[in-house]
């Protein structure tokens, strides 16, 4: 499965400063996993040490915060847009 | 003309370390503690985790510092050796907010079974548009001056709307803010009328800030000073303000007990991280005080989380008409638990109905009318009396952070005219009104 991930400014450094990457996967953490293989650092920016999503970050699969979904397990179908977003916004 | 000048010229002094924001020193990470200069970021790159504002802060001698403060004007600017700000502060155009009333509340405290003496509601709805949020905007200006922005911006569950509009207004910036379609009429009024470009987005609160924290990473942002987004950790500090008057009104002694509306969360964490400023100053005694958070029971994703014991908070679908808190996805809400249990306070909501009852409540014992969010403070003040939590016999200090006139629908229904008669004494004595 093919998706676009919108990357956030403070994560650019590792994407060259591209503000939109492709990667692969089934699901969320797969995306992860494949963007970490072609821009190292980027997982642990996202992930804690146990591998979970970090509390100030959200993720979107489309229009769906996965955390109301099924977390990194939420299914990434073909085509499907990925927004990583700093969650300490607003208010 | 002078006023277009300071708020348009761009930031030649924007460059890394040398911003002149007063005491403020750099940007901290309150996760991990990583430091950043000053600069338009919100985020840690190491952790996603907030930005807030480290400071140089005037240590050693509090009766010079209270001095100094108590002959400072009668606004927010008393603070400034306090605030990520310019020292000349006063003296460019903006709205001047705060030093708004701390009023005893004696009736209020008689209904709720309060010692006399002991009530204070701390009645924002006195700044320049009806809010607290112009505390926020105030120091989210002087940023916008420092790092060359020209545009004010922000997501808005109303209220921050209107006092964008009205800080660029008087600044001389543009603004462009953004809602949700569906807000109160009254403040979608109060937000366009100061002529900037106001965008219903069609969706929730939420969505709204997903938008604009995707606009801030996109070309079509470039340059825009989002003030609860890229301007956060500055917007933030204001309401540290809230902390410092309430103190000072004390006669600078802290309250014992403190009840705060949650929508973000950002209020109550900086008037915890204001109250610890003092004491830090020497400006006030350092003692226990209580933080209590209020939620409106159809936006609870902080109380939900508190009383479940929990350390992380699950994001939840609004749906109350205390819309100024409807945040299902709560920013600084985990730092709220930790300062509630800390504190030895807690996190408890009321439902629409109580909301209602408390705003009326609030109005017929002290001729103060709430919006929604004041009724959700009131409202939770009265249940933790009730249920033992507040010690009635201690100095409560209860938030109304903003104007009933914006939410007129909550309570229309139910306040109405008491009789409609025919120009006459005749009429008036048929009434039965007279006495």
């Amino acid at each position: 499965m093919s998706v676009n991930v919108r990357i956030p400014t403070i994560l650019r450094t590792y994407t060259g400063g591209q503000a939109e990457v492709a990667a692969e996967g089934a699901t969320l953490g797969e995306v992860i996993a494949d963007l970490e293989k072609n821009h190292t650092g980027i997982a642990a920016r996202v992930l804690d040490d146990q591998g979970k999503l970090r509390r100030f970050v959200n993720v979107y699969v489309n229009d769906d915060d996965v955390r109301f979904e099924q977390g990194l397990e939420t299914a990434t179908p073909d085509g499907a847009g990925v927004s990583i977003i700093p969650a300490v916004a607003g208010g | 003309m002078a006023v277009q000048t300071v708020a348009t010229t761009p930031a030649a002094a924007s460059a890394p370390g040398t911003v002149d924001l007063g005491p403020a020193s750099g940007l901290s990470c309150r996760e991990c503690g990583t430091r950043f200069d000053l600069g338009p970021i919100f985020a840690c790159a190491e952790c996603f985790g907030p930005l807030e504002v480290a400071y140089d802060l005037p240590l050693g001698d509090p009766e010079a510092l209270r001095r100094k403060i108590e002959s400072g004007p009668a606004n927010i600017w008393r603070y400034a050796p306090l605030l990520p700000v310019p020292a000349d502060v006063a003296d460019k155009p903006n709205l001047n907010p705060g030093w708004t009333k701390l009023v005893q509340a004696d009736n209020l405290a008689r209904e709720l079974g309060v010692e006399p003496g002991k009530l204070f509601i701390k009645d924002d709805s006195g700044n320049p548009t009806h809010s607290f949020k112009d505390r926020v905007v105030a120091q989210a200006l002087e940023a916008a001056r420092a790092f060359g922005f020209t545009t004010l911006s922000c997501s808005s569950t109303g209220n921050l709307a209107g006092a964008v509009g009205a800080a660029a207004a008087r600044a001389g910036f543009r603004s462009c803010v953004f809602i949700p379609h569906d807000l109160e009429q009254g403040k979608v009024v109060m937000a366009a009328v100061y002529g900037g470009e106001l965008v219903g987005i069609e969706g929730n609160y939420d969505d709204v800030n997903r938008f604009c924290s995707e606009l801030i990473g996109d070309p079509l942002g470039e340059g825009w000073g989002f003030v609860n987004v890229n301007l956060r950790p500055y917007y933030g500090e204001g309401s540290k303000t809230l902390a410092y008057e309430i103190c000072e009104q004390l006669g600078w002694r802290l309250p014992d007990q403190l009840v705060i509306p949650i929508a973000s969360g950002s209020q109550l964490t900086k008037i915890d991280k204001g109250l610890k400023e003092l004491i830090a100053l020497g400006l006030v005694e350092d003692k226990p005080y209580k933080i209590f958070g209020a939620q409106a029971e159809g936006c609870s994703p902080v109380s939900t989380a508190f009383k479940a014991g929990h350390d992380v908070v699950r994001p939840q679908k609004p749906d109350t008409i205390a819309k100024s808190l409807a945040i299902g996805n709560p920013a600084d809400g985990p730092y709220v638990l930790d300062i509630a249990r800390r504190t030895g306070g807690a996190v408890e909501d009321v439902n629409d109905e109580q909301v209602v009852d408390a705003i009326k409540l609030l109005a017929r014992a002290e001729g103060i009318f709430a919006e929604t969010a004041g009724g959700v403070t009131v409202g939770v003040t009265k249940k933790l009396v009730e249920a033992g939590l507040i010690d009635p016999s201690l100095t409560t200090v209860v938030l109304n952070t903003g104007d009933g006139l914006k939410t007129l629908d909550a309570v229309a229904a139910t306040s109405q005219a008491t009789a409609t008669i025919a120009p006459s004494l005749d009429a008036f004595r048929s009434a039965g009104l007279a006495g």
